[in-house]
């Protein structure tokens, strides 16, 4: 080793020797290492966790969590992989909430627009209060997003829905007893398969196919031996 | 020293590095750095499976053990079944929900079980893009090349033909069930480049290309009202007096009751094994990555293919504590991302192939280039700042939105710092031995997506893993639909059980091991 050891090292002083705070879960006090995420302080308190883990990378929404900081009367949400702990902290998991979800066939929906009202006709009901805006972890205007869906503006949603997650901690809080994100979701595959452009080159490629354009091609280097193919894949840059 | 500090030499670098280009290694200098450095390469991590289809094949010791490990189920079980279906998909990840669309879109009765949530994958985290040859200066066969050159060699042929081929069509259909990929101002799909591909072939969706593909596709399994068993772990096959593939047996995660499901076939979707933390790696993967399906399969009598090899993702975070593991998505690369060490220098083309790459950071910290932290890591820098440099402020933000906030909760702006990454565990670049359909040597038995082997070679190529699960899902659903319809149900038994068990007794394996494993052991045992 070239470096020595002074060289080239991050401080963590957290690391060498881990602050232990005492933190709530679900009600119950429990003392783990500060900075730790909160899965892994239930992991370190020695809770199994089936329900409540997914991807452990901040995208697939399971670990749902409500949490408050110390002294602080405002109750906010979190992925609970995605958050770290600290001295007194409070939290417990959103258990799965039993929303609504429209079943459609999107393929043969005539008139998208029309028809979020049939699907979800609480929709338009939404009361402004902002709450699903403040309940999204990925800092989604949820509340403008609902808004935009019923005018019509679905390729706003789309864009707008891409950081969705679908956690659900919009829809618990909604006073109007809509779930936005599965509104968004509607919304946005209806701008995918109904709204969206059709891509000209993909079918050209498809039809490309269908017709034997590449067959010549295959037939040369599929019939080469090892050796060959080796050749020619190294002339590919 | 402070963070900050140390990232002084990498801005201060960056105007000198902008300049430079680093040819891509030759064959012969790449064999010999993946040799010297690449973790596939540690002698000491593998040794011999013992027994069965696989037996004398070298694999790394973590995987071994639960290969030869002995099933949860006592011999004597009521195998009277709870459910039954035509066609059984195992996993609810990218290949088995493409494979349970296509089985019941082709008049199956279908079920999916999965041991987690529907849609808790891999697949769902996906960011780098779907390699599909829609751009006019490509074509499959350019795919297919790049596909081969990135394994070595080592792919196999008839797998990797229908895959390149069958992209565009699978395009088609995602777009057709809403899925938004990006576009250029005519209209037509925007690609991008990755790691490996000698041209511009990457579909995206930003960087949520896996995400969005997952959110319309479990959409699409509810609307379809498709049969779901979730947090049932599958914790082993059922077979008739031939031993073609019958059903499966779960365990029900909710109340550890066993479930058993009679099914004409059964489609294996179980997808990697990043949490066996092989050699001691992080992982990029879910948490339900526990490589079941390869043990149920081998149980069975399945033979694997290329389990000798895994995918080190070349960029994992190594700071914060928080996100060690988590992938720095290699888009970041593909828009001019710079990998620097400790002296502020380059030391790879950062866009050659992941085996490649990762040695590579790996070579630097072994010799004392890297940048350590005090839990013990050690890393090299890549510059994102250079992205805003290069294309304009914003640029990172713009193009990086999932990257972006996975930092900012820890106080860590990308778009102005630079992220410290080592190889992170990734991809299990083989697997159950299939063939065009999807279908073992093992009657009835399917497996699609990473849990099967041979399409990917040794490496496997940046954007092949969503393709690779969107058309052997297709396949093995619309091969096991078209089978199980005109035939009847056979007897489920325990008969591949009783003779794996004898074999393990031959050879005396008493290790005790139970597999597969369902999640990782992460509790701490208090007291």
């Amino acid at each position: 080793m070239a470096t020595d050891d002074t060289q080239n090292v991050i401080d963590q002083p957290e690391v060498l020797k881990p602050r232990m705070v005492t933190i709530e879960i679900a009600g119950k006090k429990a003392d783990v290492p500060e900075g730790i995420t909160v899965i892994k302080a239930m992991w370190y308190a020695g809770i199994d966790v089936v329900r409540g883990v997914g991807c452990l990378g901040g995208f697939c929404g399971a670990c749902a969590t409500y949490y408050r900081t110390k002294d602080d009367p405002k109750v906010r949400t979190c992925l609970a992989c995605q958050t770290a702990v600290q001295d007194g902290m409070s939290f417990t998991m959103m258990p799965p909430f039993p929303a609504r979800k429209a079943t459609y066939d999107i393929q043969t929906l005539q008139d998208p627009k029309q028809d979020l009202f049939n699907l979800y006709p609480e929709a338009p009901l939404c009361r402004n209060c902002n709450a699903c805006t403040e309940a999204c972890p990925q800092k989604i205007d949820v509340r403008e997003g609902v808004w935009k869906a019923v005018f019509g503006d679905f390729k706003s949603v789309s864009e707008m829905f891409m950081d969705c997650v679908m956690c659900g901690m919009c829809t618990p809080v909604c006073i109007a007893d809509i779930a936005p994100n599965l509104v968004a979701l509607y919304v946005s595959r209806a701008q995918g398969a109904h709204f969206a452009e059709q891509p000209v080159g993909l079918d050209t490629r498809i039809k490309e196919i269908q017709d034997g354009r590449f067959n010549d091609e295959w037939n040369k280097v599929l019939k080469m031996n090892d050796k060959e193919l080796a050749e020619h894949c190294a002339a590919v840059k | 020293m402070d963070i900050h500090a140390l990232q002084q030499i990498v801005h201060k670098t960056r105007d000198a590095r902008r300049k430079q280009t680093i040819p891509k290694f030759s064959s012969a200098d790449r064999d010999q750095l993946i040799h010297k450095y690449h973790p596939d390469f540690r002698a000491s991590a593998y040794r011999p499976i013992a027994f069965g289809p696989n037996e004398s094949d070298k694999t790394v010791v973590e995987l071994a053990m639960l290969l030869e490990g002995d099933s949860s189920i006592q011999d004597d079980l009521d195998l009277t079944p709870q459910y039954t279906a035509d066609v059984l998909v195992i996993g609810g990840g990218g290949a088995g929900c493409a494979a349970a669309l296509h089985a019941h879109g082709a008049g199956a009765k279908t079920i999916l079980a999965t041991k987690l949530r529907l849609g808790d994958s891999n697949s769902v985290m996906a960011q780098g893009g779907m390699q599909i040859s829609v751009a006019p200066e490509d074509s499959p066969v350019t795919h297919f090349i790049d596909t081969l050159k990135g394994g070595h060699m080592q792919n196999d042929h008839a797998l990797l033909k229908v895959m390149v081929e069958d992209g565009p069509s699978i395009a088609k259909w995602l777009l057709e069930l809403g899925v938004l990929f990006d576009r250029q101002a005519d209209g037509n799909l925007h690609v991008k480049k990755g790691g490996g591909s000698s041209k511009p072939r990457l579909l995206t969706c930003s960087d949520y290309t896996g995400l969005e593909i997952m959110r319309v596709l479990k959409d699409e399994v509810i609307n379809q009202k498709i049969q779901l068993l979730e947090f049932a772990a599958a914790v082993e096959l059922l077979s008739d007096e031939s031993g073609a593939c019958t059903g499966a047996i779960f365990k029900d995660l909710d109340n550890q009751r066993q479930v058993v499901v009679a099914a004409k076939a059964v489609i294996l979707a179980t997808g990697g094994i990043g949490r066996l933390h092989i050699q001691g790696f992080p992982t990029s993967n879910h948490y339900g990555a526990t490589g079941d399906g390869l043990c149920l399969a081998y149980r069975m009598g399945a033979k694997l293919a290329h389990i000798d090899t895994f995918q080190y993702h070349p960029s994992g975070a190594v700071y914060p504590e928080q996100l060690i593991g988590a992938l720095v998505t290699e888009g970041i690369r593909s828009e001019g991302g710079q990998l620097v060490n400790a002296k502020g220098e380059r030391f790879v083309n950062e866009l050659d192939t992941r085996d490649v790459v990762s040695s590579s950071i790996i070579r630097e910290c072994e010799e004392g280039r890297g940048i350590r932290t005090m839990s013990g890591r050690v890393g090299v820098w890549l510059d994102t700042p250079l992205l805003d440099a290069e294309h304009g402020p914003g640029t990172v933000e713009k193009h990086f939105p999932a990257m972006m906030l996975q930092f900012e909760r820890f106080g860590i702006d990308i778009s102005k710092d630079p992220v410290l990454i080592y190889p992170t565990l990734h991809y299990q670049n083989g697997g159950v031995k299939i063939d065009t359909n999807s279908e073992t040597n093992v009657n009835n038995l399917f497996v699609a997506g990473e849990a099967s082997g041979g399409l990917h070679g040794r490496n496997r190529l940046m954007g092949n893993s969503l393709l690779d699960l969107m058309v052997f899902g297709k396949r093995s659903g619309l091969t096991a639909a078209g089978r199980a319809t005109a035939m009847k149900q056979g007897k489920l038994t325990l008969k591949h059980l009783q003779g794996f068990r004898a074999e393990a007794r031959k050879h005396g394996n008493v290790s005790g091991v139970i597999s597969p494993m369902i999640l990782p052991a992460y509790t701490r045992k208090v007291g």
